[in-house]
């Protein structure tokens, strides 16, 4: 992969392309977007990624436009946001205006009907490969406050179904409470 | 007709502000706004749009906004309520990316984030079991493997050996695996 110096174009370019492509709504574009800007472009390292997506999270809103306004903003300040959040909303603008005019014949058409279904395979592959690499990074750490964190945070949400504000709360939280026991420790 | 904007703007307003955790958390407030305060769509139409919403590209949530604007308002209703629904997040997360660039390397703030960013991918892997169950035993079936549609399984295997082994383009991946199990399954029917 040939390695780009960050440019606006560069930056509108990218989001606007995993937007355009990418099924399955914000928790497939986000890990995308790791995907590119960490490992492709090396524009900004994985942990500030990871803690970008995080934030974009904890904020209400779509978490693929948080995202991006997030990046954005780091890479180019306020323009940088504004032309990121451009680049993600103008997909689903032009393709929805278009669909929604012939969404009847859309709706009742096998042939799109089986591919979008198939597609879900594929998403299901892209989203474990991403979690596979997220989770082996956190792992690979061995600290174990994130990783009990990790699994605790994924059984509330996916088994006890508890309000993803409450988990990320909690996790702030706790992270926070961790991190000034750390210091006193230290200065101890 | 600037009235109608104005409340089109004001609904998706809402819905940006008040939906935490994306897409399918503003789902339900799509709902409120446009089935039940406003009466644009009805019910029949909104269940199409959650469908449609999820089956094309891009964040569910825009889609939906543009597809309520299009059908209130043509292009201009479109581009109204995306961007009604994004102006809560561009003001929000423009403070928080700001609080970012400056506290990054704050002791505190550090803390918060190395709790947030467990959260964050635990959020990650639980929507994607989620696609992953509708993936493999099909809409409303239990997962079970009289339902498991082999197929699917067979295409998500090669399709994560594709991605971890090469690392090739996640979209390319996707787009493969639909037109792969779509002429598996044209061929066996």
């Amino acid at each position: 992969m040939k390695e780009h110096k960050p440019s606006l174009m560069m930056l509108f370019l990218s989001v606007l392309k995993i937007s355009a492509f990418t099924f399955g709504g914000g928790y497939v574009i986000v890990p995308l977007m790791r995907k590119r800007f960490a490992e492709e472009l090396h524009w900004v390292t994985d942990e500030d990624m990871l803690n970008m997506i995080a934030i974009a999270q904890s904020a209400p809103g779509p978490i693929a436009v948080n995202s991006s306004i997030m990046l954005g903003y780091r890479l180019f300040s306020v323009k940088g946001a504004l032309v990121s959040a451009l680049g993600t909303s103008l997909p689903p603008l032009i393709v929805l205006t278009v669909v929604s005019m012939f969404y009847e014949a859309f709706k009742s058409n096998q042939v799109v009907a089986a591919l979008m279904e198939g597609m879900r395979a594929g998403v299901t592959a892209v989203i474990a490969d991403v979690v596979w690499t997220m989770a082996g990074n956190i792992f690979k750490k061995k600290k174990p406050m994130p990783i009990a964190l990790m699994i605790a945070a994924f059984l509330a949400v996916w088994w006890l179904k508890v309000n993803i504000v409450l988990v990320l709360l909690a996790c702030g939280l706790i992270g926070f409470l961790a991190g000034v026991l750390r210091q006193e420790r230290k200065a101890q | 007709m600037l009235n109608m904007m104005w409340t089109l703007y004001e609904a998706f307003f809402q819905v940006g502000l008040f939906a935490f955790g994306g897409g399918l958390a503003a789902l339900p407030l799509i709902r409120e706004q446009v089935v039940v305060i406003h009466g644009w769509l009805d019910m029949a139409t909104f269940t199409d749009l959650v469908t449609i919403a999820e089956m094309t590209p891009g964040p569910i949530a825009l889609n939906a906004s543009t597809f309520v604007g299009t059908r209130v308002g043509g292009l201009p209703g479109a581009v109204i309520a995306t961007l009604g629904c994004i102006t809560p997040s561009l003001i929000i997360v423009l403070i928080l990316a700001r609080i970012y660039q400056q506290w990054k390397d704050k002791p505190a703030f550090q803390g918060v984030l190395s709790g947030l960013r467990p959260a964050a991918v635990a959020l990650i892997a639980s929507a994607g079991l989620s696609i992953a169950i509708l993936a493999f035993f099909g809409p409303g079936n239990a997962a079970s493997l009289q339902n498991l549609d082999p197929v699917a399984a067979g295409c998500f295997v090669v399709a994560l050996f594709v991605l971890r082994k090469w690392k090739t383009s996640p979209i390319l991946v996707m787009i493969s695996t639909g037109v792969v199990w779509a002429g598996i399954n044209y061929l066996i029917k």
